[in-house]
């Protein structure tokens, strides 16, 4: 394990992002000026709803950015004081799966489906570390116990597992090689919320055993609530709010996070109607001038049509892009 | 208020697999009075879509009885049948595959009033898709457009429309919003409820999501492996769940909200399959609370207190008090 438990040196750190998907129609402009920075042993929350440009940042981040159409167009993701965007093929190869994992949402595609899941897991183990292939099978069983799963089944293909033990499996791939950074998209959007439960309690479990750091993508404020230390609101491709945990629930401030806890209902109020978000995300191809959120907004000025607003700390690093909120 | 529109006693549905039985719905009953929803909720495989199929007669019952203002709907012939469906119809879970891709919107709509001869001229028709339209808030502009250009709140509004053209007075909403965004979730849950009220609809809502069901059920039905283990009002079965499984679903939601803080109980395992199921409480290998009674007599739903029934050995009528 790393010393650096309780050390609060960044890991990852993104600045002004941007990634564009150049189409012969028009160009998508998924991630827009995107910044945040994570510590070691941290989880950030990735929120938002469908097309905020969750997945693509986590893409970029891995330079899994199909080129073309895809282009990171500008910024920085600089990760244990490297410039990933600078690597070479090779290199980015010999970082991903050992230094950063990934997990995605879909564990039902995201297995070999002709493969015994030990073996998988052994797979990513003999890519990055130097072990002998009965080395690599024997640490292939012990990760599935960490996951769970007993040893008898290590020889059964992915179609035998239910999901929530696939993506047991998954985790266990992710984590073979004890990653410094995880990158879970949406880990448990497919299973049921019992089984959710129980991964989501076994991925805080490991995090904390493996000192991993790990970038939570959700739609889930409850996941959220439950997992992670920092959250980063994205809409239409930028982060509009991100902060604490804590302030971030206990004082939302841009009206889109407002707009999306007044949504969600809550089990714990007897509230008779939802107070939703007027209007649906805009197209992607053809972004709103100013602020992207401006025509959903309650609060939109004359202005907000005009100017792109900029990220301001509202005190205690509780960022919002918002203009109604000054330095 | 108070009158029963929809009455369900003893639904069974079987499906045969190979020389085995898959029990999909086993022995559920359940009311629904006017104006009222029931919300059906429980994890995948439990059963919830084949109870609101079956009830509609789209797929037929094994066993059981489905009273519709008094009336057995399983003894329907294909004539009554006709009728029923125009009193009683369906929106389906995903808006992307209960559409079809060939027909522009206003067909779509359409469909059930040619279908139904509901109009002798098609001004009037026409007029009546207008009207739709605005009851669920789709742009009279969108009546040209096919289901693949617009997005799944459209899509949703869609087959809401389609599903009131008929004027019916029941609706299974089975899984309205689960492919849905959140705050287009909240838009057309909103929409369900403002409907509801204007026309007096009835609803059976199937979901999983319990935040859901909550927000628009009158009463709500628990339903685990194909049996249903508790149904309640929908406020009591929130502040004091009373079978193991409603316990463990409940406290298995993430809240959103850092301020709760609960007690979490994690179930072992997996659902366990509906086929040829054992003897006893199918719960059983899954509880945190079973006695060895659980393992061979299965629990009848019980009335507890007024307006409150669960199906469980470790809870009886004198034990809740």
């Amino acid at each position: 394990m790393s010393e650096n438990t309780g050390n609060k040196e960044t890991l990852l750190n993104i600045s002004d992002l941007s990634i564009h998907f150049l189409l012969e129609n028009g160009t998508v402009r998924a991630v827009n000026d995107l910044s945040f920075s994570l510590n070691a042993g941290e989880t950030i929350g990735l929120v938002g709803e469908t097309g905020a440009g969750k997945t693509t940042t986590a893409l970029g981040i891995m330079q899994l950015v199909q080129t073309p159409p895809g282009l990171i167009v500008s910024g920085k993701v600089e990760f244990e004081g490297r410039n990933l965007l600078d690597l070479s093929d090779a290199e980015m190869r010999s970082v991903r799966g050992d230094k950063i994992a990934m997990i995605f949402q879909d564990p039902m595609t995201s297995l070999n489906p002709v493969m015994p899941v030990r073996d998988q897991i052994a797979e990513v183990l003999l890519l990055h570390q130097n072990l002998s292939s009965a080395e690599a099978m024997e640490k292939s069983v012990e990760m599935l116990d960490k996951v769970g799963i007993r040893k008898e089944r290590a020889n059964e293909y992915p179609h035998q597992f239910s999901g929530g033990m696939k993506q047991r499996v998954v985790i266990a791939i992710a984590l073979a090689c004890n990653p410094s950074l995880l990158i879970a998209d949406e880990p448990t959007t497919a299973l049921d919320v019992t089984i959710q439960a129980q991964v989501l309690e076994l991925m805080k479990n490991l995090k904390t055993e493996f000192d991993t750091s790990m970038i939570m993508i959700t739609h889930d404020l409850g996941i959220v609530a439950e997992i992670c230390d920092k959250v980063a609101i994205m809409y239409a491709g930028s982060v509009v709010e991100y902060a604490d945990k804590m302030d971030l629930f206990k004082s939302p401030k841009h009206p889109y996070t407002i707009g999306l806890f007044g949504s969600i209902p809550d089990i714990y109020s007897d509230a008779e109607t939802l107070s939703p978000i007027k209007g649906l995300m805009p197209d992607p191809m053809n972004l709103p001038t100013g602020c992207p959120f401006h025509p959903r907004c309650d609060k939109a000025m004359p202005e907000c049509s005009k100017v792109v607003p900029k990220s301001v700390d509202t005190g205690d690093s509780h960022f919002v892009r918002c203009l109604l909120y000054k330095d | 208020m108070a009158d029963k529109l929809l009455e369900v006693k003893n639904l069974k549905k079987y499906f045969k697999k190979g020389k085995r039985w898959l029990h999909a719905v086993d022995d559920v009953s359940f009311t629904i009075n006017r104006g009222e929803t029931l919300g059906l909720v429980g994890e995948s495989g439990c059963g919830k879509t084949t109870a609101g199929r079956v009830v509609l007669r789209l797929i037929e019952a094994t066993e059981g009885q489905v009273l519709f203002n008094g009336e057995d709907v399983m003894n329907y012939d294909k004539r009554q049948m006709k009728e029923f469906r125009k009193k009683a119809s369906i929106v389906f879970q995903d808006p992307f595959a209960s559409l079809n891709p060939r027909m522009s919107v206003s067909e779509i709509i359409a469909e059930p009033l040619i279908i139904n001869k509901t109009f002798s001229n098609s001004a009037d028709r026409y007029a009546r898709v207008l009207e739709l339209m605005d009851t669920v808030g789709l742009a009279h502009q969108l009546e040209n457009t096919y289901p693949h250009e617009l997005d799944g709140g459209r899509r949703q509004r869609i087959g809401v429309a389609r599903a009131l053209a008929l004027k019916p007075s029941f609706i299974v909403m089975d899984e309205p919003v689960s492919a849905l965004d959140v705050s287009i979730q909240a838009q057309i849950l909103n929409l369900m409820d403002e409907l509801q009220n204007e026309l007096d609809l009835t609803y059976l809502f199937v979901s999983h999501d319990l935040s859901v069901i909550k927000h628009v059920s009158t009463n709500i039905a628990v339903m685990y492996l194909g049996k249903m283990v508790e149904l309640s009002d929908y406020s009591s079965i929130f502040k004091d769940p009373l079978h193991p499984y409603t316990k463990a679903l409940l406290s298995a939601i993430p809240i959103p909200s850092v301020e709760i803080k609960r007690e979490r109980i994690i179930l072992e395992g997996d659902v366990p399959s509906p086929i040829n199921p054992p003897p006893g409480c199918r719960f059983y290998g899954r509880c945190y609370m079973r006695q060895d009674i659980c393992k061979d007599k299965d629990p009848e739903l019980l009335e507890i207190s007024p307006g409150r029934h669960c199906a469980c050995h470790m809870v009886t009528p004198n034990a809740a008090g």
